[in-house]
């Protein structure tokens, strides 16, 4: 199948609110098309796959070479988006014949075709494309496309299209390229699941639930080990004769932006940690941490005063053994001999802390005043290590109850000094959309508690994923996960989400956090229903 | 026009009622009561109640009836497309405009000039209406609408294929179009029909009446039973038309977990149609797209086209390439019904 069939379902992601229907389009997609473009299609779709050979400058010139300069005017002023502008008003060429590319031809003529010859290339394909077609395309090869597709909700339709567990799917998926062809020969039947072998591949997380003050009574202290929560980001550290990579707990390689974590990990094995800046042995804020994200390389200076380390919490593989389905007692012990024999330079173990009722826990979580523990992690002695957040294996107990992880929806321009940025954020929490899926829904507006920097990237970062605009107000694609803290939470008829926060300031920006993993709105409502102690 | 005749400017004059040819006693399309009236069309931005007396297709006529009431369009007389009728020197006749049931295109000449007062209209085929006559005159009146070149509308066919192509996607949900009563929901079910979808098609309401009207006209649409609550398992995997403020409301709750379409030439523009909460947008229109505009302008050949309501400024930029005299007439109240242009509004936003 060719480009336009991709456009259309470009087009219906954009305008798809709802995840199963995104989910059902994306199935759709694997279902109907023939390889290799359906591989290229989603990882252009998850940004696995991105061009830059084309500037928009190019785009630029090409359609100012076929279009009267002030309709064009006329028209960008009107349609906003100069992209979207070209592929509506590119001129049909009559005794136009050709067919459109497929994705397979698009990809191949983009590595192999000398700059020079690509502006021909590109108006000649744009030349054999309908509107939507002519979008997509733009999109994709000035590097745009921006459909608010995660690699984790490709997975997920991979996994529901073909009934193989997403975690299956998840494990090999960095071992193997776009566009996937032995990923789906075996989703297809035709072929085993591909070996990774020795490629240093992504194993999904084992994640908590939030502890809630109605759990806690049925905990029996002795089957429960307690770490302190560290307030970094959460790392998977892989390393062995096919390589070494650091994966952010979505699985996306900060391998780069890492480079003394990775030059110490001179061992065999899958390690669970988490990624802190660490001075003489004390954790430092995560502000600090946030200096080194986002980055592709880093220079000496910055790895000098923000030195990072990793604390370690469990052991997935020793070696080339698998441990996950041992008992959590059984891992941490294989995990101290693991230290105790490799001495892993920037590397300690996470500490357990010894209790002997639930009260003397609390005592302790209410006593930790350090800005770099978040609260603590409960497991369950004899819990197996397994992809998700699986009920009643682990917990996390948080200690500050007042802030919520919400999603950036829209932005608003502010006033005064500020009025050319975007510094009004409107965001929301997760609610049950009422068909099995999940939507947002806004639940405040704050205007304060980033610094100058954030709000500098903050405004750029909203510039660049702008959806819709009305008026002042920009829609943006829902990525960005603000940590938002407030006074109070209040229950209120007025708003659309049924709470009202009090003072509500951004804390910080979770750039490491996907959106999925936001916060609930049912989570938010219960401490409204049962307010926790005063801290 | 011939040597000597006299411009159309000094007979067809602009007033705040509307166009007004003056040797004739009427005006065209009046956006105020008066006392005789030319009708184009039955939109109500062009077809307003408390006449005097009012001209117009018979299509048109029982289409003002039945929005408004017998009584309160004046006294109708209705004329034949083609058919001549002579008042006060100038010779009037109506002209398909292809744009909705009986719309027509109102052609006056006095004194051996002519102007075409276009009303909306299209070019693209519409099988619920006559199509679009040229007519070659000395000034032609046309509307704007879509006059930005980045309105080019695909072809109907197309649109309706993709819908039906999410239908068969989501077999559990119900498809509700959002699309204007008059014109719009009649060609969609036409063009569904052609397109092998021979199951009812569910009706809001408010379009039944025009339906039905259609159906007594002579246009067959096939089976339309309400859109009602009683009904509601029986359109899961079926097609809903409903008017475009029906599609965001409350109403379309009680479908079966909707997906929101919209049938306008708006849909062209993303942003638009994201603005609308539009999960599938469609592009069709009932208005010329830019091409169409510029070819219907270059048929009826006339040195001198006046814009009525719509994109003036690109349309006279391009017309003054080709020596086209162009003039923005700056009608009030046109636009207002079908295809208005939906405004930015920051209500959208929740707070």
């Amino acid at each position: 199948m060719s480009l336009p069939a991709f456009a259309e379902l470009l087009e219906r992601l954009v305008f798809t609110p709802g995840r199963n229907a995104k989910l059902a389009l994306l199935r759709g997609w694997f279902q109907a098309q023939p390889d290799p473009d359906r591989g290229i299609g989603l990882a252009a779709l998850t940004e696995e796959l991105k061009f830059s050979a084309a500037k928009p400058a190019m785009v630029r010139e090409l359609v100012a070479g076929r279009v009267d300069q002030v309709l064009l005017a006329l028209s960008h002023d009107y349609v906003g988006d100069f992209a979207e502008t070209v592929a509506l008003i590119w001129p049909v060429r009559e005794g136009v014949n050709a067919p459109p590319p497929t994705l397979a031809e698009v990809v191949e003529a983009l590595e192999t075709t000398p700059k020079a010859e690509l502006p021909a290339l590109i108006a000649g394909w744009l030349d054999t494309l309908d509107a939507t077609g002519r979008f997509a395309l733009i999109k994709l090869v000035t590097g745009g496309l921006r459909v608010g597709v995660s690699a984790r909700l490709a997975r997920v339709a991979l996994a529901e299209w073909s009934g193989q567990p997403v975690a299956d799917i998840e494990e090999i998926w960095h071992g193997i390229a776009p566009p996937y062809l032995p990923i789906f020969r075996w989703l297809e039947g035709q072929a085993e699941r591909p070996d990774p072998l020795d490629t240093p591949v992504f194993r999904p997380l084992m994640l908590a639930h939030p502890l809630e003050d109605s759990d806690i009574a049925a905990l029996e202290p002795a089957a429960w080990r307690a770490e302190w929560k560290w307030d970094g980001i959460r790392v998977q550290l892989v390393s062995g004769p096919g390589g070494r990579r650091l994966w952010s707990r979505g699985g996306e390689d900060v391998s780069g932006a890492f480079p003394e974590i990775t030059a110490a990990m001179d061992f065999h094995g899958v390690l669970d940690g988490e990624l802190l800046v660490v001075r003489d042995g004390v954790v430092a804020p995560f502000a600090d941490l946030q200096q080194r994200l986002n980055r592709k390389t880093v220079g000496a200076k910055l790895q000098k005063d923000h030195p990072a380390g990793v604390r370690l919490y469990d052991l997935l593989f020793d070696g080339t053994e698998d441990l996950r389905a041992l008992p959590f007692d059984e891992r941490r012990l294989r995990l101290e001999a693991f230290v105790a024999r490799e001495q892993p330079r920037r590397m300690d173990l996470s500490v357990q802390i010894a209790f002997a009722s639930m009260p003397q826990l609390a005592e302790v979580r209410a006593g930790a005043r350090a800005a770099s523990i978040e609260g603590l992690m409960l497991k369950r002695g004899d819990s197996p290590y397994v992809a998700g957040r699986v009920k009643g294996l682990w917990w996390k107990w948080k200690r500050d109850p007042l802030s919520v992880d919400a999603v950036l929806m829209y932005a608003q321009r502010g006033h005064g000094k500020r009025s050319s940025f975007y510094s009004d954020y409107t965001f929301g929490l997760w609610r049950p959309d009422g068909q099995g899926g999940e939507e947002l829904v806004p639940i405040g507006k704050a205007y304060s508690g980033y610094t100058d920097e954030e709000l500098a990237w903050l405004d750029k970062w909203i510039r660049a994923h702008t959806t819709a605009r009305f008026g002042p107000v920009r829609e943006v694609e829902k990525e960005l996960v603000l940590e938002v803290v407030f006074d109070a939470a209040q229950l209120s008829g007025r708003h659309k989400s049924g709470v009202a926060l009090r003072f509500p300031r951004i804390e910080r920006i979770r750039r490491d956090k996907p959106a999925s993993e936001a916060d609930r709105l049912d989570n938010l409502m219960s401490t409204i229903a049962a307010p926790p102690p005063a801290a | 026009m011939a040597i000597g005749a006299p411009h159309p400017e000094t007979w067809l004059k602009v007033t705040p009622a509307g166009l007004y040819c003056e040797p004739g006693g009427f005006y065209v399309d009046p956006v105020r009561a008066v006392e005789r009236a030319v009708i184009s069309h039955g939109h109500a931005d062009h077809a307003r109640p408390g006449h005097g007396a009012v001209l117009g297709t018979a299509a048109t006529l029982a289409i003002m009836a039945a929005r408004m009431g017998a009584g309160r369009i004046g006294v109708p007389q209705a004329l034949r497309y083609g058919e001549v009728l002579e008042i006060g020197g100038v010779r009037l006749w109506l002209a398909p405009a292809g744009h909705v049931l009986g719309s027509a295109q109102v052609c006056l000449e006095w004194r051996g000039s002519r102007a075409v007062v276009s009303g909306d209209y299209k070019r693209q085929r519409d099988p619920s209406c006559a199509p679009f006559l040229v007519t070659p005159c000395d000034v032609f009146v046309t509307e704007a609408t879509f006059a930005l070149p980045v309105f080019r509308h695909p072809s109907p066919e197309g649109e309706v294929a993709k819908l039906l192509r999410s239908v068969a996607l989501f077999p559990e949900r119900t498809h509700v179009v959002g699309c204007y009563a008059l014109g719009k929901c009649q060609r969609l079910i036409m063009l569904l029909r052609e397109a092998g979808w021979d199951r009812p098609i569910y009706l809001h309401g408010a379009q039944q009446k025009l339906c039905t009207l259609y159906e007594e006209l002579g246009v067959k649409l096939g089976l339309l039973p309400g859109a009602t609550v009683a009904n509601k398992s029986e359109m899961v995997g079926g097609i809903v038309l409903a008017p475009p403020s029906a599609v965001q409301d409350r109403w379309a709750r009680r479908l079966s977990d909707p997906v929101v379409v919209a049938a306008s030439g708006w849909m062209r523009v993303r942003q638009r149609a994201k603005m609308g909460g539009v999960e599938l947008p469609l592009v069709i229109s009932d208005h010329a797209d830019w091409d169409d505009l510029n070819r219907t302008i270059d048929e009826v050949g006339a040195p001198e086209v006046w814009v009525t309501h719509g994109r003036d400024d690109a349309l006279v930029h391009a017309m003054a390439q080709r020596g086209i005299r162009g003039r923005a007439l700056h009608l009030v109240g046109l636009g207002e019904e079908d295809e208005a242009e939906p405004a930015p509004d920051d209500a959208a936003v929740p707070a």
